[in-house]
């Protein structure tokens, strides 16, 4: 009926042309070929057209969108991210800090022997067979000297023995006597000073060397190549002291500027002031050894501490104001800064870098899902045509032959069609996710297994159309002919299944892809890294992320939801087109 | 037709027979390796039986220290009186663990395929007899819809807005938190609620099918001679539709749909799963990817039988319901 109403409108169209050109006899009765017929019907089916179109769409969308797309299948995407972290620590100093003078040594052992010497208030004391003196340069500051001995004395019944004065001035032996009997312990002669020390019955007369000097300050050089001296930290020592607001030390003129118990001493150069060293009593370390804490830095930070203030903004190298926190505890502070720290972009919502956002793993979910559109796609088709192969020539035999060979081929579709194939696809995918397979192998397998199942429906087709077909006339034609036997099945039969073939196959590709989809989210189809539609949305099996990143799983789904629609429009469209008897 | 049916049992005995021979090969392919970790790691559970110990219960009933052959039959015989062995991962006889989740799948599946019966041909006789309207398109393409759904993603969003936007429904499991504490009939409502979301999801992806199945047949007895005679006849068209054209259709509908009675017992595996619905689909999911060889294959044999029960309930059918087929 419907091919009527094609002729009639072709006749319709045909006037319409030649009102205005001469009527061609041969031109008014148009016969359409069959297959010219099956298209017209077919695109005047709207819901096929609406499939057509979302097929087109979906094949641009894998295969060109994937070479179009600028990211790749697996590549991650990194993005910067502040966090808090700690980046130093600030301690108001509470042990003596140590500066040896150049040339000498000041063991620990010393430096124990000095505190404990100091809390019992002795002024000398000694450590490993050396003699020391303390002098106290001012409060808390103190100077370490070594005792170097000159000459020794014994005192027998008030009388005092200079013992191997060989060698030494009499001036300095009359003056050692008088010392020892006046019980001075310090005296000059010549402009040096000796140290007369009693040790038991023995005194002895000593020059006295500094070795190291002792105070709590901490001393920070203004760039890291600046080495403060021995002589450099004891003047600026005194010159705190005395409140003085210059010194001169190893040649040099020095500035002082007192700044909340801040110490900051400029360089003196003729009329030049530049910033040479800072004086407290913190230490400051950063956290991070390849950090070096420039002297801006720790005065901005002492000062913030001074002040009692919780944050300071400083610029950092690039110019960029960093905000750090101070917190406090005890006597100790923590400097907690915001610094950019490398991660991964997970779960990011879409933006204009990635359309649909990141995954878990912080992969491009678009570029994600063209990739996996042509794994689904490729399956599909891989598994059709693997069916559709078997089930052509399994078919066809067993409808060509009849009898035996046509009861034994269809046993066999029974036996396969009784086969669950859900559950070996599941078992086959555990035995391969313990044989940890190569995911590429695991693609082919399970297409290989898909198609091998899946055959025996085609067959049954096939073998029904073909038990009707060999009986028509043309089939005793090609007998009479001496046509091969293979060249009659796949010839003359197979081409007259084709219609109901390509009807069945275009359902199929829609069930297979939801079958590999299925697999793929249940976590035993295509595995990372490879993407999968399924395997997309099997991230919603975390709550979480079902609930708050819709981008990630329900695009997939609709991808898949389209792709099986189109397929099933189509192959509606086909079968309606190709056997026009439905309709009224 | 006593003769035809019992043709029709001896060929599908047959037939299951080579299936069962077909799963067994499955079975003897996998890895040994695979086994043996799967043993091992059983064993090394606490209280679990030693690994040699897991291996001899196999092989008393899966013979897999025999020949393929020998082990297929020795397997065979006990299988028929219904010794599958203990399951692996549950730890009790393979038969009662099945026995004990069955009815859940069951109880879903029913609901579900009256739920489709009742929805379904309606909509499509609707369909049909509105052929090419507004009405037959909407509910073709609802139909292929339903069809081309994906379960597991349509189950997902049905999640997504009743458990967690709406929160009318638990996300997972078959009873809530306080059941134990629940009188039998609020016991009863518990359940029932944990139900809706996966037969709503199971009701959804298979109506379509029935749909289009129900419209092809209806549009084929419409275009028969007798409904134009009906129409000749003067007859109503409520007449013609709901006594002469409805029967006829139901013709191949009650076939394909006796076809699908034993499936009811197969459990919805990947609903259950999704769901965690203690049925037969997400018990032997759970058995499939932990290795647990007892319980699969009992499984896989199972759904041969439902599978080869319901090609020859329709068959039957077919038979009985049609008297203008001639059993031959």
């Amino acid at each position: 009926m419907s091919d009527l109403n094609i002729t009639q409108t072709t006749i319709a169209d045909d006037a319409n042309q030649n009102k205005q050109n001469i009527v061609h006899e041969d031109e008014r009765v148009k016969v359409l070929s069959p297959s010219m017929l099956v298209f017209k019907r077919f695109i005047r089916n709207k819901l096929a057209i609406v499939g057509t179109v979302i097929i087109a769409i979906m094949f641009l969308f894998s295969f060109v969108g994937g070479i179009v797309s600028p990211y790749d299948e697996s590549q991650v995407f990194m993005g910067y991210e502040s966090m808090s972290k700690d980046f130093a620590s600030m301690t108001l100093n509470s042990d003596y800090r140590y500066t040896v003078k150049e040339g000498s040594e000041f063991p620990s052992s010393a430096k124990a022997e000095f505190i404990l010497a100091l809390n019992n208030g002795k002024t000398t004391f000694s450590s490993m067979g050396t003699n020391y003196s303390i002098i106290e340069a001012g409060e808390d500051v103190y100077q370490i000297g070594v005792m170097e001995p000159v000459v020794k004395a014994s005192v027998v019944k008030g009388m005092v023995n200079v013992l191997n004065a060989d060698g030494v001035a009499a001036e300095l032996t009359e003056a050692f006597k008088t010392a020892i009997s006046e019980k001075t312990e310090t005296f000059t002669l010549n402009g040096v000073t000796y140290f007369v020390v009693n040790e038991g019955k023995e005194y002895s007369l000593n020059t006295l060397t500094e070795a190291a000097l002792a105070s709590y300050n901490v001393f920070d050089a203004y760039s890291a190549d600046i080495t403060l001296s021995y002589e450099f930290k004891y003047a600026a020592e005194l010159a705190k002291i005395n409140g003085e607001t210059s010194f001169m030390a190893d040649g040099m003129n020095y500035v002082v500027e007192d700044n909340n118990g801040i110490e900051t001493i400029y360089l003196v150069n003729g009329s030049e002031k530049t910033e040479y060293a800072l004086m407290s009593d913190y230490v400051i370390r950063a956290m991070d050894d390849d950090v070096f804490l420039d002297i801006d830095f720790k005065l901005a930070l002492q000062n913030a501490v001074e002040e009692n203030q919780s944050s300071i903004t400083i610029p950092d190298e690039e110019g960029n104001d960093v905000i750090y926190t101070i917190e406090r505890k005890n006597e100790q502070y923590t400097i907690k800064a915001d610094t950019m720290t490398q991660v991964i972009k997970v779960y990011e919502a879409p933006s204009k870098e990635h359309w649909l956002g990141t995954d878990a793993n912080g992969m491009d979910i678009l570029t994600r899902l063209m990739y996996g559109g042509r794994i689904s796609l490729m399956i599909g088709f891989i598994v059709v045509v693997i069916e559709v192969a078997l089930g052509i020539v399994l078919g066809g035999i067993a409808g060509y032959f009849g009898g035996f060979v046509d009861g034994l081929i269809m046993r066999i579709v029974d036996i396969f069609y009784c086969i669950p194939t859900m559950p070996i696809l599941i078992i086959l995918g555990a035995v391969m996710d313990q044989n940890k397979t190569d995911p590429q192998l695991r693609i082919y397998f399970l297409m290989l297994i898909m198609g091998v199942l899946g055959w025996p429906g085609i067959a049954r087709l096939v073998r029904g159309q073909i038990l009707s077909l060999r009986e028509q006339e043309f089939m005793t034609a090609t007998e009479a002919l001496g046509i091969s036997v293979p060249r009659r099945i796949f010839k003359h039969l197979i081409p007259n299944v084709i219609p109901q073939l390509i009807v069945m196959a275009t359902m199929g590709l829609g069930s297979i892809i939801l079958t590999e989809s299925t697999l793929s989210f249940l976590g035993i189809g295509v595995k990372f890294p490879y993407a999968s539609w399924g395997n997309i949305i099997s991230s919603v099996s975390n709550v979480y992320v079902m609930t708050n990143y819709w981008f990630v799983w329900i695009p997939a789904g609709f991808c898949i939801l389209f792709t099986v629609l189109a397929f099933n429009f189509i192959g509606d469209g086909l079968r309606d087109a190709f056997d026009p008897k439905m309709k009224r | 037709m006593w003769k035809y049916i019992t043709k029709r049992i001896a060929q599908s005995v047959v037939i299951l027979f080579f299936v069962s021979m077909i799963i067994y090969a499955i079975m003897r392919c996998l890895p040994t390796s695979y086994i043996e970790t799967i043993a091992r790691e059983r064993a090394s559970l606490p209280g679990a039986k030693s690994y040699q110990e897991w291996l001899d219960q196999l092989n008393a009933v899966y013979k897999m220290d025999c020949g393929i052959i020998e082990g297929f039959f020795g397997w065979v015989s006990k299988a028929v009186r219904g010794e599958f062995g203990d399951s692996w991962y549950y730890n009790v006889p393979v038969t009662q663990k099945f026995a004990s989740v069955i009815w859940d799948s069951f109880y879903i599946g029913a609901v579900a395929f009256i739920l489709q019966i009742i929805i379904a041909i309606p909509l499509g006789i609707l369909s049909a007899r509105k052929q090419y309207s507004k009405t037959d398109y909407a509910i073709t393409v609802i139909a292929l819809i339903g069809i081309s759904l994906p379960g597991f993603f349509f189950a997902t969003i049905l999640k997504l807005i009743f458990s967690i936007k709406l929160g009318w429904f638990d996300l997972y499991g078959k009873v809530g938190k306080y059941y134990d504490q629940l009188s039998t009939w609020g016991q009863f409502l518990d359940v029932a609620k944990h139900m809706v979301l996966p037969i709503a999801t199971l009701t959804i992806i298979s109506i379509g099918s029935l749909v289009r199945y129900t419209r092809t047949n209806m549009l084929e007895v419409l275009n028969s001679d007798f409904i134009r005679t009906a129409r000749a006849k003067g007859l109503s068209e409520s007449k013609v539709i709901n006594k002469h054209a409805f029967r006829n259709t139901l013709i191949p509908v009650v076939t394909i749909l006796g076809g699908t009675l034993p499936s009811l017992f197969a459990g919805a595996m990947i609903t259950e799963t999704l769901f965690q619905i203690p049925g037969i689909g997400y018990t032997s999911y759970q058995a499939m990817t932990v290795g647990d060889i007892p319980f699969y294959m009992f499984y896989m044999t199972f759904m041969a039988a439902l599978t080869l029960m319901g090609n020859l309930i329709a068959d039957v059918l077919y038979a009985v319901v049609d008297p203008r087929v001639r059993v031959s």
